[in-house]
This record gives structure tokens, sequence and C-alpha cells, in this order.
């Protein structure tokens, strides 16, 4: 019809008999909608407004008056409607009004202001969002189980859900078990046998919580103010952390934060607001932080706090600089490994390695069953780890515990011993990787007059050296599979002093055994199964409704698709992360990009404050807590009490962490209670096709499972709300509610093609059919290791990035591996801390720095934690925190766990369980002991990442028994040439606790 | 008739928790009247995870036995119980009624597991149900095993004349088998958690002084009577680990041979697991 309806409107004057026709058929639309769908009907009783649609000449409309219910229309300019539609030419308007909607012609419209809008903005978004309930009136979704009882779909950082709901609560919350419609899964053969994945989807410790998250007596339910702030008096901020808070409304709320965000514009021109999340938000791609945030940010100027590559460090600081990868932020691809590991491997080596405890991320348990069949298949496994840590306790192996920040010498001692006794790739060296002489020679001593052999690394790992030597000798002659952190890179020694070096030595010695021949790779099985990586579902990274095509993978493919009005931050300034503090209380810092388009991206140094900006005065704050997941974080609290920062306000969902640090609390509800729309385990951008982590690919309807509890409202909603009173409503939710947005991404991808919106709505879900044999992807490092082009299904490195021609080698210099990195020579041949090619340094905290380790002689390692995620499924109630292996209840109050070996306990009259003082110059955090073999003597564990924050007396300046470890950790970069967190160097002693 | 019949495999366990918080998570708030009041939201659990640490660093391994219910045949709750407030259904299930059962403290302590708790504000006793109010409504497992990522816990349905045959063919055993309830759910290799191992390395000292991995190694096990009890190869870091034995089972001879050397002869008193050292031949 609509095809037809553009032909004729060719002609002006059938233009205009159509245009008469299609703003009739307007009211026909309210009233037959109204008719079906009582919710509607309840909606259209809201208000009585007049609606005037117009031509920009004003020589044809008709205009609308909705009066206790009823709509009812005539034609013609009425003199004083409440809100006013312009459309540019009556061709125009039939494009827009005409279904099916054309979001492109809408925003096109918009852009060269043939379409506009009048009125209040409380009214003019009043009015789309009833023209959106219209159109979706009558709307299905989820399944009935039985009556009474609905399943719907959902999907979190651990995996994709069915959700039961009953009376508007939920009842239960489960793993997806498929059904016989659903595709079959991938069958690999290996070696006489068969392995097929389960038909289900995984679900995290933290994912089956949800029930007890969403329920929590520390949800916020209304909006609450500081009883001592006073926006227009005094201020009290150095009470910040202190004082309590009172209950306000929804509309004094926003009229505060919407009034100093004026203000402090007013007062203090471009740059002086400041917002910044939390490591992660609840799973979606609208709701997201990359998402609405940056969209509703974007439209008012903000000082960005820039993200360091955390949980990436070493790989994206140290080890891009000798094979590229910078779209994997330094870590390798994965394409293929599943299979080949399976097919050809003889020996995995797990170096920093515990996917059992960090579903490699975002993926569940997804690669257990693969490891498992490693188990199955008689593979030899070794661990090497300061840590006895899930992966070795499952699937058992060799267990190696270096000291914590010292593996990379380990790694020099292994390429020493494949070079004496001639056990590496010798025809891949030469032809495959550049600069190998000069470490060669490092190695040998020639240089510092120290052989790197296995005795020499005894020294600094505590590694017997005839260990060292076996285990050279078993990786030299055995097709290996590497897998060097959580993911391939992410987390454990990459976030050290020496983090670097250490991801640098990896990228090294996977060179000297041939990367990417068979049976030869990177990975334990976490990434790179069969699935379909042609099919285009969009991961959070590529910004949702953002419109940021600057910061956001959004330009890559989704803007094209999902069409969208574009914003821009047009506040150059930025704040690092792990400076925020630095930036409040001195006025002054500096950092260095996670830039991932290329290596050099990095070396970009920017200062705070950047010229002509100001200082930040207006803090923010959205999501997780950083006290529990930066570095030295009583800084953090400081800075909070600080008179430079005018306004605090933080949005979220639980009381928790830092949001007792705001001036104002924003209470936004969880991902259950709003519309989104996902994939299980897809990021996209930085870890692009991160879904084949899994063993299918599942795509989420994120059903509104209940109504947001209490006053809560959606992070959305909050932002539109903030964006009436700021004059940019429409240009923010472009008219559309979030449903529409869930349909426009869902019109983006591929699903349109397999499955109707409105099966998918229903039943929730979609899973993605696995490719042929012949079709699956290629392994990844098998092109570059046979000198043919690139084949994985991936645009990275950028076509520039190449130096002979596109697709042919790596984003080096050379195109090779380079074991003397020519984009170190290039950028700063002699940083002492950085050289060009990988060496041996002590970690500067730790055992080499005698005066901090006589009075604090246990290193303390805190990885990423096993059951909650960030600060999710932590604290607020939730039945994590019963779990006897992730905090121990201790006279009536559930503390964080330190373990810590049977020698050092003994000889600090430590008993299990007994509380501890865990100290050192920064601060102090109460622990219950865990006593364990499980780290090596002069170890001890903990996790990071606690979401309470607890201090037993002033804030900043006294032990948290809230469990945030990172109060301990060095608030140094790892070099100083980077924005960089080196947490695994962390020296403490610890003393049993008798205090109150 | 068919019994339910839920097996846990404690090598494939890995403390994951999934079924102690699916059991939270089916249980908590939710009242199946019937079959349970709701479970408390903090508090006494339905499921137990065991876990126990063997050996020292750094030799040693770690096992996890999670513990629901064991639905017993013989279970002594039931006799515990007045008013036949906990039955055993003909499937198997053991249930406490939540009615019939309140103030029934005494039930608690008829469990020689502990895996009958006091819910202190509804003043009665509960326990797994094996989640017999979704397995009488079509589902097929229950939500722990639902969650299990690793295949630990399995249930299905079995003919009970099939049963002894499914025990002896999958090497299944009943948990603490001594205390005679004939428990209806079981486990496969047990002796993860219920034996001890005694393990060791090998070593060579090189003309030069350094140190070598003796590879390929045999290292016997001798009894205190003298009989062979078991023997092994050392691996390629020169390990050694003799598992399934006994705790407190007392003094044990290792006789390690190695190339041409002279075998050597270590002694040691096996309490619980142990590494037994470096051993240099």
């Amino acid at each position: 019809m609509k095809t037809l309806v553009k032909i004729l409107a060719k002609s002006a004057a059938l233009a205009n008999i159509l245009l008469f026709v299609v703003l009739y058929g307007v009211k026909i639309a309210f009233t037959a909608a109204a008719a079906r769908d009582a919710a509607f009907k309840k909606r259209l009783a809201e208000k009585n407004l007049t609606v005037q649609f117009r031509l920009k000449d004003r020589t044809r409309g008709r205009y609308y008056f909705l009066r206790d219910g009823k709509l009812l229309s005539r034609g013609g300019i009425h003199p004083d409607p409440d809100v006013t539609i312009i459309f540019g030419s009556a061709m125009v308007a039939l494009d827009l009004l005409v279904p099916p909607r054309d979001q492109l012609a809408t925003i096109n419209a918009m852009k060269n202001f043939q379409l506009g809008m009048e009125g209040p903005e409380e009214l003019t978004s009043w009015w789309m969002e009833t023209l959106s309930m219209m159109q979706n009136s009558g709307m299905e979704y989820g399944t009935e189980v039985s009556p009474g009882l609905r399943r719907y779909t959902s999907n979190t950082n651990g995996g994709a859900v069915f959700v039961y709901v009953k009376d508007g609560k939920i009842l239960r919350i489960t793993p997806i078990d498929f059904d016989e419609k659903d595709a079959p899964p991938w069958t690999i053969y290996a070696r006489g046998k068969s392995f097929t994945p389960p038909r289900r989807t995984t679900v995290s410790p933290h994912t089956l919580v949800f029930k007890s998250m969403i329920y929590s007596p520390d949800r916020i339910l209304y909006p609450l103010k500081r009883v001592d702030f006073d926006q227009n008096g005094n201020r009290n901020c150095q009470n910040r952390g202190i004082s309590g808070y009172v209950r306000i409304s929804w509309g004094e709320a926003l009229d505060i934060v919407a009034g100093e965000i004026k203000r402090v514009k007013r007062d203090h021109g471009p740059g002086a607001i400041m917002n910044g999340s939390g490591s992660h938000h609840l799973w979606g791609n609208l709701g997201y932080w990359l998402s609405a945030r940056l969209r509703f940010f974007n439209h008012i100027g903000w000082t960005s706090v820039a993200h360091n590559p955390d949980s990436w460090e070493g790989w994206y600081w140290g080890a891009m600089h000798h094979w590229g990868q910078s779209m994997h932020l330094g870590a390798p691809e994965s394409y293929g490994t599943v299979e080949d590991c399976l097919k050809e491997c003889e020996m995995v080596v797990f170096w920093s390695s515990d996917p059992e405890a960090t579903s490699g991320v975002y993926a569940a348990f997804e690669g257990t069953v693969r490891r498992q069949w490693l188990n199955e298949l008689g593979i030899p496994l070794v661990h090497i780890d300061p840590f006895y840590n899930h992966t070795a306790a499952l699937l058992g192996g060799k267990w190696l515990a270096p000291r914590p920040a010292t593996s990379n010498a380990l790694a020099l001692a292994i390429a020493y011993v494949w070079i004496q006794e001639e056990l590496y790739d010798k025809d891949y060296v030469a032809k495959r990787t550049h600069g190998f002489e000069p470490w060669r020679d490092y190695l040998l001593g020639k240089e510092d007059g120290i052989p790197k052999t296995p005795e020499w690394q005894e020294k600094e790992t505590g590694i017997p050296a005839r260990e060292a030597r076996a285990l050279a000798r078993q990786w030299g002659t055995k097709k290996t599979y590497l897998a060097a952190g959580g993911l391939s890179g992410f987390g454990g020694a990459c976030r050290s002093a020496t983090g670097n070096e250490w991801a640098r030595a990896m990228v090294c010695l996977m060179a000297m055994q041939g990367l990417g021949k068979p049976g030869v790779n990177m990975g334990g099985m976490q990434q790179g199964t069969p699935i379909d990586t042609g099919f285009y579902f969009p991961g959070y990274a590529e910004g949702g409704l953002s419109g940021d095509i600057a910061k956001t993978a959004l330009g890559v493919s989704l803007y094209n698709r999902m069409p969208q009005i574009p914003t821009v931050n047009t506040v150059y300034q930025q704040v690092p992360r792990l400076q925020i503090p630095e930036a409040i209380l001195e006025g002054r810092t500096s950092g260095y990009p996670t830039d991932p388009k290329t290596i050099e991206g990095q070396f970009f140094r920017f200062d705070y404050p950047a010229p002509g900006y100001s200082p930040v005065r207006m803090y923010y704050k959205y999501g997780g807590s950083h006290i529990g997941t930066m570095a030295e974080t009583n800084r953090y609290v400081k800075a909070y009490q600080s008179e430079n920062l005018e306004f605090v306000v933080n949005q979220s969902i639980w009381f928790e962490g830092e949001t007792k640090f705001a001036d104002i609390i924003l209470p936004a509800c969880t991902s259950f209670e709003r519309w989104d729309i996902s994939e299980f385990a897809n990021c996209g951008g930085y870890i692009q096709h991160s879904f084949n982590q899994c063993n299918h690919r599942v795509a989420i309807m994120q059903h509104k499972c209940i109504e947001p509890l209490g006053e809560s409202r959606s992070d959305f909603q909050i932002f539109l709300e903030l964006a009436k009173r700021l004059g940019f409503s429409a240009m923010f939710s472009e008219g559309v509610t979030e449903i529409d947005w869930c349909r426009r991404l869902f019109d983006a991808t591929d699903l349109p093609k397999v499955i109707s919106w409105k099966k998918f709505l229903k039943k929730g879900y979609y899973v993605v059919p696995a490719p042929t044999v012949p079709l699956r992807d290629p392994v990844s490092f098998r092109a570059f290791a046979e000198d043919r082009l690139k084949d994985t299904p991936e645009i990275a490195p950028l076509p520039a990035d190449y130096t002979e021609q596109v697709f042919r080698g790596l984003q080096t210099q050379s195109g090779k591996i380079e074991f003397v990195c020519s984009s170190l020579q290039r950028y700063d041949p002699d940083d002492p801390e950085r050289p060009v090619m990988t060496k041996y340094f002590p970690s500067w905290e730790g055992p080499h720095t005698a005066d901090l380790y006589g009075k604090y002689p246990l290193q303390l390692i805190t990885p990423h934690p096993r059951y909650s995620f960030h600060t999710m499924g932590d604290g607020k109630h939730s039945w994590v925190n019963e779990i006897g292996d992730h905090r121990i209840l201790v006279n009536g109050y559930r503390y964080w766990i330190v373990r810590i070996n049977s020698n050092d306990a003994a000889a600090r009259h430590i008993n299990n369980h007994d509380l501890v003082r865990v100290f050192n110059g920064r601060g102090a955090v109460i622990c219950a002991a865990q006593v364990t073999e499980r780290v090596p003597p002069g170890t001890v564990h903990s996790y990071e990442s606690a979401a309470t924050y607890d201090p037993i007396g002033e804030p900043g300046a006294s032990p948290d028994r809230g469990g945030c470890m990172n109060i301990l950790t060095p608030s140094r970069p790892m070099i100083k040439k980077s924005h960089s967190f080196a947490a695994n160097s962390c020296l403490v002693e610890i003393e049993k606790w008798e205090g109150q | 008739m068919k019994k339910w019949l839920l097996v846990i495999d404690v090598e494939k366990c890995e403390n994951c928790n999934n079924c102690f918080l699916s059991c939270k998570d089916e249980h908590v708030d939710n009242d199946w009247p019937g079959y349970a009041a709701p479970q408390p939201g903090q508090g006494p659990s339905w499921i137990a995870i065991l876990g126990k640490e063997r050996g020292q660093y750094p030799l040693i391994d770690v096992a996890y036995l999670p513990r629901p219910c064991l639905h017993c045949y013989n279970a002594p709750c039931i006799g515990a119980a007045k008013d036949s407030a906990v039955a055993r259904r003909p499937d198997g299930i053991v249930l406490i009624d939540p009615v019939k059962a309140k103030g029934q403290k005494q039930i608690v302590s008829a469990c020689p597991y502990g895996a009958i708790r006091w819910n202190e504000l509804l003043a009665l006793p509960q326990k797994c149900t094996l989640c017999a109010h979704l397995l009488d409504n079509g589902w097929t497992k229950t939500r722990c095993v639902q969650a299990c990522p690793t295949g630990a816990l399995s249930l299905r349905r079995v003919e009970e004349k099939d049963l002894q045959g499914i025990i002896a063919g999958e090497q299944l055993e009943v948990y603490e088998p001594d205390r005679m309830t004939s428990p209806g759910v079981y486990y496969r290799h047990l002796k993860r958690f219920t034996c001890c191992f005694l393990g060791g390395s090998v070593a060579t000292k090189l003309d030069d002084g350094r140190e070598e991995c003796a590879v390929g190694a045999r290292v016997t096990l001798i009894g205190a009577t003298g009989a062979v009890v078991a023997e092994s190869t050392t691996n390629a870091f020169g390990d050694f680990k003799f598992d399934h034995l006994e705790e407190n089972s007392g003094r044990y001879t290792l006789r390690i041979v190695y190339a041409n050397r002279p075998p050597k002869i270590v002694a040691v008193e096996l309490r619980t697991s142990l590494h037994s050292g470096v051993h240099f031949v």
C-alpha cells in the first residue's frame, strides 16, 4: 500500500487528497485501538488536549481533540493547539503516516527540518508515547504455562533465562531448556569420539539469584535526598557517606537534578558535569551504559570517565605490540579453536586461567562441558596460577604456583630451554616472525650476563627448576594450546606490575611453537565454538540507541541497520577512571586512552583539565560501585567528601557501595522490570563475536516481566524525564518508547529473515542454527601460519593497518609476530618500563621491594570473583552471600574471605574462619580467613569487587568490613605510559582481628 | 513402580553452588501446598555442599559432595514423626507434610545426615522435596539438576527391578552406608571424598648439580604386612599418586626404582592425604 501511496503522491493534487484520508485514518486507528485494548483506552483518559497535524506552510491540517478519553477530529488549522506536529509537505506526511512505519524516513525528515513538533515537552512526549502505544496495542508476549502462570524470557551478565511470573510477581528464574522446534546443535568428531553440547543455556550463580536481588530489602524504591543537603543553601559535602536520607517525590528529585545541570553549566561552563558508570550494567542492548546513558549525556555535554582496558591490561598495553589484535584489546581472536583443539592438541596449558570462575566473560558455564571433553580424551593439562583454581580443581592436571607477578620469568626460562634443546619451530620463527635474534641473545644472557635458565627463574617464581624444565620439554614436544587468562587474554597475571611482560611473553612463546598450526593455538576451550558468526545480531558495545558513533562500535554495522539520530558529546575533556580522585581532589591528572581501533591509539596522552574546560563540579554516577572495583579506593571515598564536588547524583538500583555518597539518589529498576533485547554473551565491539563462547547463539527478547518496584523507573525513563526538563525529549526518545526501540533493534538484526516479530515477542528467544561443517569458520591464525590471506570473519585489523596487502599478515609493521616491537621502537624505544622486547623485571611491589616487604610480607592476589560479577550478585541480601566460599557468617555478619596457607596462618595464630585484619599502608579490610593449601606460603588470595562498603568508623579512614579488597591495591599504573591497574601486585600483612 | 533416581557424581562437582541457589529460587517465598512451605530467605538450606581439600601444597586436590535429603528407604525421620507427618511415596520421594509436621522438632534430629532443617519462623522441619511439586506436574528434572552445569547431578526414572543392575553397572555407592538408612540417592566417585591419597615427586641430581624430574620411575606402595598395595609410574613431572587409601591406615613403604639407580625406600605413616615430598634417587 505504501508503494502505491508513494506513486500516487507524486501528483500534488492526489497527495492532498490522500493526506486528507490518512489524517482521518489516524482518528479511526485510535478508536479501533481503544476498542480492543483496555490499557490504551485508559491511557486516552489521562489527558485532555488538542493536537494539530499540519503542513509547514499551514495550507492543510487536521486537529484532534482528546476529551475524557474520546478522540474527535476536525479538518483545518486550530488557533491554539497544545501540541503541533508539522510536516514539510504532504509527501513527507504520507511517507511518515502510512504504515509500515519507516524510521529512516522519520529521521531523515527530522534532520532536514521536514518534521517538527511544538508544545510543552510533557505533552509532546505524552502524545508520541500514546501514538506508540496505539501501534503496540493488543501485543502478546510470553507463554502461558498454566492458568495465571506466564513464562517470560530475559538475559543477564550470566546467561539467558526463563522467568515465571504469577500475580505480577516473579516465581522462579531458570536456565532455558530448548524445545523440539529449536535448532539442533553442532557435533564435532575427534579421535574416534563425537562431541555434542546439551540443548540448553547454562547460567551463572549471580544469575540464579536475581529474584533475591530484585526483591532485595536494599532496593531503592523512591527518590532520596541527603538530609543535610540544600542545593540553595548549605550543601555539607563533607557529610557525604555519613548523613542519612529523606524520601522526596520524583518531581522534586528531577527538578533538583535538572536544575543543577543548568546551574553548573551556567556557573562553570562546559566540562563541569562528569558522568561515570560501573564496569557493567544489567544486560541489554538498549538500557545499557553504552546506550541510553550516552544518548542522554551527549545531549547535555559531559566530561567522560575514560575506562582503562580493565581485565585486559597487559594484553592491551603489552601484547598488542607483538601481534596487533588491537580490536581484541591485544588478546587473540579465537575462531575454530574448539574443533582444532579437540582434534589436534596434545596438551593444554592454563596459565593464569580460571574460566570455571570467570565464565570466560558473560558465558555462564558454556565452556565447562567442552573442558570436560579434554578429560574424556585424556589430554594432559597444566595449571600455572598462584591459586589452585576452580578449573584445576575440576579438571585436574599439574599445578605450578609461581609467586604473584613473577611468572614471566618462568616463560623466559621455558624459551631458554627450547633454545638450548632446540625444541622450537625454527622454520616458523624464520618465516612468520620478526626480531627473534636479539631476544634470543637476551635470553641467553648475552645482553645482561644473566642466562634466563630454569635455575634463574626458580629464585623469582619459587617453581623448582626441574619442573620448569619438564614443562618446557613437554610443551616443546607436544602440540599445545595455551589458555592465557580466563578468556583468551583477560584477568589474572595481566593485571599486575609485570602484567605487560607476562602477556608479551605469552605471545612470544606461542610464536616459537608455530601459532596457528594444527593443535597449536590460544585458548582453553572457552571460545571458538562452531556457531554461525554470519548471522547478524549486535552486542552491547555496538551502542544500541546511543547514537554515539565516536565512542561505541555503532558505526560498524548497527547505525546503518537501525537508523537513529546521531549524538555527539561536544566536551572533549576526559578523566581517567583510575584517577577520578586526583581529578577531584588535586584538580589535575592525565591518562592514556583505551582505543582499540589501532595499535597507536594507546599512545595519545590526555590531560585533565583539558584546555578551556571547567574542572568537574558535578558528578552523575550510574551503576556499580568503584570502591570495590578500582584501585586504592579510600581515595574515592575522600574525593566524594570534597567541596570541589558541588553536586553528586547517583542513579542506582540498590543502596550499596558508593550510593550513600550522593546528594540525590534516583531509583532505577532492574532489567526484569523494563524492555530490552539482546543475545547471550554477545558484547560485540572489543570482543567481536564473543558469543562464540556459547554452545548456541541465543537471541533474547528481554520481556518486561513485572512492573517496576516501588517508584523505581527504567534508566531510559529517568533520562527521558530529565530530557523533558532540558528541552530534548524528542531527540532523546525519537518519539518512541522502549518496546519500539526493541522492535527497531529486532528489525536491524537478521532475525526478521527467520522469525516474525510477533512470534519472537511471544516465545522470547531464537536459537540460531549452527552452520554446516563446510561453513564453519576457519581456525584463527591458520592462514597467517601458512602465509595466506586472513580468512576468519572479522574486519580486524582495519584495512589501513595491513602493510603489504589487505588481509595479508598481522597488524604489526612487519606483518609478522614481532619479538622486537616496531610500534614501541617508533614510540619510545628507551622506555625502561616497556622495552622494545619483553624482559624480566621484578614487580615494583613485591619481594624485591625490601622496605615494604619487611612490613607487609604477604603477596595478595585479587582475581575476578567466582560467584558474583563485578558488584552484581554480591551484597544486597543476594543468596550468593550465603555461599560458603563467597562470604562467611561470623557473629551474624557475612564477611568477605581471604585465603591463607596453613603455615602462614599458624605463624599468625589464625584458625579457619577467624576474623582477620588484612592491611597495608593504604587501608585495612576485615575478612574471614579460609585456611587452605590452595595457595603457597607467602601468597594470599581473595576476590575483588565487593558490592558492599561498610567502614567501621570514619569513611575512607577506617577498616572496611564490607570486603572492598581494592582499598588495599596500588593505584600506581603498571607503567607510567598507560592507564592501567596492577591489582595483583599488592603486599599486605594479616593479623587476627579482635575488634568490634 | 518406577522410582526417581538421583545420582551425584563427586568427581564432576565443582562447587558452583547452582544447586543450592536454584533450590532457594524455587522454595524461598514460594509455598507449595502439600509439598513444602516456603524456605527461609536466609539460613538453613536444603542442600549442603561439603568440601574436602586433600594433600599439602603443592600436591593437592579438592572434592565436593552435594548432600540433599537422601530419600532413604529406611528413613529414620519417618519413624520419628508423629501423625504420619513424614512419608515415603511409592516413587521413592520422602516428604514432610508441611501441615502435620508443624512443631515436630524431633524430626530434625532424627536425620543422621543433618539434612532436615528447622524453620524457626514456621516452627516446621523442612528438607529437600526432590521438587516433587514439579515432577508431579510434568517436569523431568529437579531445579538443582536443571541448573547443574557439569552433569554432577542427574535424575531419571527407573524400574525398581532394574535398580541393582544400574548400581552395579555404574559403580554407584551410598553416602555413609554404616548408618543403615538405605539412601535412595546414590553417588559416584565417592572415594574422592571419603578416601585419601599418598603422593610425592621423584627427582634426580645430575653431575653438574642440576635437578631433573625423574620421569617413568616405578613406585611401589607396600603395606604394613609387606604386601604390595599398588604400583605406579611417575609422570612427566616425576609425580606419583596412590588414591583410594583409607585414612589412618597406618604405615606404608614406598619403593622407588628409577633407571639403574639403587632403589629408594621411604617409610610413611598415613593419617590423611599426604604429599610425601620430593624423593631424590
